[in-house]
């Protein structure tokens, strides 16, 4: 191309442009489609529902009593996880899930913002003080993972690091069958 | 024509200086959270240092930037003297005394809340005010840039807007609603219970709020460093801006577009819904778009300008480029760190990619990229363009110009590239120390110590820059003639309407922010079982 004057060239120019500019929207509407398809299909969708709690009360009644905090087995054989953030640890400590079981996280925080993130896998979700965040999560593999809190939470930030526990079912299944929330706090 | 020179260097001169500053906080938090320093330090200098660093990067260096630049374009672009110029000195003074009401308490360890603020922590409530100085400073350069170009229009009935002062304000348009969500969460939310007159807060309705101008700030980052591309490059390095029209368009995408897209920042957040958070994530995917007609537009005029100077064949052209041309090889740089940065960009937007990365090193490494590689080098380029127009001296030495951009491009890499790798590892971000003894975390150490050396790179080039921009002050007298801005291959003689006026385009801003945002914000707005109480940081 030489640099052309006159209209031959202003219409090769708006040609060109138009041709970069539907290439461009192309890319963006398949982007959104791919985002929206992942998200039905493979129902890997945010948090429908937004559920408030109140902090100051998480260990007087209700979901988040401290009896009521670790991993349950229900009778439909899936998993509930239930967890609070405060500054500057988790409780539990150390998360104990099976693997290969549909597992629901349900977590809050009891002070100020923090995060739960699950090194190695893509669970990562903000505990906001006054909402609970639940988290569908599914392990594959045995094994230990760390969780770190991924959210500025003052001075005691970087020292609040939890963990993950993956075992086998039936192991969790027969820990399990006594009753009560399992923790590997200890272990 | 540049009559208000010491104006726009003032702004430039506080803007580098804390822009120095705040390099070497950021030099020093990354040397001791690297196995580089093995002691463990105090946590509590670290997180004043990075609410310092983030405050000054974020607000403060930006802000007096594109206030300093949009006077300069005012002035040159329009050719005309500025209109109201104690009103700017007013601003400038606002946003000077702002930031030291705000870094006051942070050296003081009474605020160190990052310059996300996250309540329901509350800092001093200096730190607050100071930054609501900071941009009630800037607000009066919006106003000036407006009225600045309306007596341009009195005087000028139907001519075409010159193109550096329309993008300069659309961006100062953007800015102004942009800055209303952070201004209504300081002053209904944080203030008052900083002050003490409340003492719960809606730590959920403040995330949103403040979702709403974080990452649209990013565009106002930006407009400077996009100015630049249309309207500096093509002039600088000899060539012809391909197109006009491609530079109205893509300033107008970004005032409509780059507002109702904050919510992506909220994906893992539980006070939203899944609803709000689809949608935020496909005007995400919408804001690309500007960026990828600019890349088109401009890569266009520097073959351009490769052609005139001789250049042959489908790529033989890019040998032909004056690589010698700091402005050559700034933007150069800004586009190789805008695609790996935009890249990263396009993975957060997605929730499902997201996901594996929220809040890890991934997202630091990802808008330092943009900020500090893509926007700060333009900056770079800026100044050296403007400098000599506002000293009435030549820089001493484009040898010193060229080293000094090179180390900031390989710095920059070097901090980055390591950051999205431990990113995907899971590396959480905003951390004072990592144990690199536990085994889980040890395999990181090498490239948290890559990063570390990456920083001090960039802060040797940071400092080479206000050396170079220092200097210049000092050489002979060169007059470097008016102040001028790219020509386009066609020369702009009638613009449509809508391509050369804003009252539409602001209210397709207002109208998409309305009902990108409205909703999300009531539904938390009238509902009162979700405040909690404050933590007060720095009480005993």
């Amino acid at each position: 191309m030489t640099v052309q004057d006159g209209n031959h060239g202003a219409e090769v120019a708006a040609r060109t442009e138009r041709r970069w500019a539907t290439v461009s929207v192309i890319v963006i509407v398949v982007l959104a489609v791919l985002a929206a398809f992942a998200g039905i299909h493979q129902v890997t969708m945010p948090q429908p529902r937004v559920e408030t709690i109140d902090p100051t009360r998480l260990h007087l009644s209700g979901e988040f009593v401290e009896s009521n905090l670790g991993s349950v087995l229900e009778p439909n054989g899936a998993v509930t996880v239930r967890a609070i953030g405060q500054q500057y640890s988790f409780t539990p400590a150390c998360i104990l899930v099976p693997a290969q079981t549909p597992i629901t996280l349900r977590a809050t925080s009891a002070d100020v913002v923090h995060g739960i993130l699950v090194q190695g896998t893509n669970v990562n979700t903000m505990l906001v003080p006054g909402y609970v965040s639940e988290q569908l999560m599914r392990f594959e593999k045995l094994g230990d993972h760390l969780m770190p809190c991924q959210e500025f939470c003052s001075f005691g930030h970087e020292g609040m690091w939890g963990k993950v526990k993956v075992i086998d079912k039936e192991e969790f299944a027969a820990k399990a069958k006594s009753g009560g929330r399992l923790s590997c706090v200890g272990e | 024509m540049l009559v208000n020179r010491k104006l726009v260097l003032a702004h430039f001169w506080v803007a580098f200086a804390v822009f120095g500053l705040a390099l070497f906080l950021g030099a020093w938090q990354m040397f001791v959270r690297s196995p580089l320093y093995t002691w463990i330090s105090n946590p509590e200098w670290y997180y004043r240092s990075l609410t310092a660093h983030g405050t000054v990067m974020g607000y403060v260096f930006p802000t007096l930037v594109a206030m300093g630049f949009g006077y300069a374009i005012s002035e040159s672009a329009l050719k005309q003297p500025l209109v109201g110029v104690r009103w700017a000195w007013a601003g400038f003074w606002l946003i000077v005394a702002g930031s030291v009401m705000a870094m006051v308490p942070v050296a003081l360890g009474r605020a160190s809340v990052l310059y996300t603020f996250y309540p329901p922590l509350i800092g001093s409530a200096f730190y607050y005010i100071g930054v609501v100085l900071v941009v009630v400073g800037s607000w009066i350069w919006v106003a000036l840039m407006s009225i600045n170009l309306r007596v341009w229009r009195r005087e000028h009935p139907g001519e075409p807007v010159p193109l550096a002062m329309f993008a300069n304000v659309a961006g100062s348009y953007l800015w102004a609603w942009t800055a209303v969500g952070a201004a209504l969460e300081l002053l209904l939310q944080i203030i008052p219970v900083a002050l003490g007159w409340r003492t719960t807060i809606d730590a959920g309705l403040a995330r949103v709020f403040f979702s709403w101008t974080l990452h649209a700030i990013v565009y106002f980052w930006l407009m400077p460093t996009y100015i630049a591309y249309y309207t500096i490059v093509p002039r600088a390095i000899g060539g012809r801006l391909y197109s006009d029209t491609m530079g109205r368009i893509a300033f107008i995408l970004f005032l409509v577009v780059a507002m109702p897209i904050g919510i992506h920042h909220t994906f893992a957040d539980p006070q939203v819904g899944a609803g709000f958070k689809f949608i935020h994530s496909a005007f995400t995917a919408l804001v690309a778009l500007p960026t990828l007609l600019t890349v088109f537009t401009i890569c266009a005029s520097v073959e351009i300008a490769a052609r005139l100077r001789g250049g042959r064949g489908a790529f033989g052209w890019i040998m032909a480029l004056p690589w010698d041309n700091p402005i050559m090889l700034a933007v150069t740089f800004s586009f190789v760190l805008l695609g790996f940065g935009g890249a990263g960009g396009l993975i957060n937007m997605s929730y499902q990619l997201d996901a594996t990365i929220h809040n890890t090193q991934w997202i630091t490494g990802h808008f330092h990229l943009i900020f500090g590689g893509a926007i700060v080098i333009m900056y770079f380029a800026i100044a050296y363009d403007l400098w000599p127009h506002l000293t009435g001296r030549a820089l001493p030495g484009l040898k010193l110009v060229r080293a000094q951009l090179w180390l900031w491009f390989v710095g920059m890499i070097v901090t980055t590239f390591p950051w999205h790798w431990v990113g995907i590892l899971g590396m959480p971000r905003r951390m004072a120390y990592y144990d690199y003894s536990d085994p889980a975390i040890s395999p990181q150490a090498f490239s948290v110590t890559l990063s570390a050396i990456g920083a001090f790179v960039l802060l040797i080039s940071g400092l080479l820059f206000l050396y170079i921009l220092a200097t210049a002050h000092r050489q002979p007298a060169a007059d470097a003639g008016a102040y001028r801005f790219s020509a386009p291959v066609h020369p702009v003689r009638t613009v449509p309407l809508a391509l050369n006026s804003y009252a539409i385009w602001v209210a397709l801003m207002i109208g998409l922010t309305v009902t990108n945002y409205a909703y999300p914000i009531l539904t938390l707005a009238v509902r009162s079982d979700n405040s909690v109480p404050a933590v007060y940081v720095g009480a005993q």
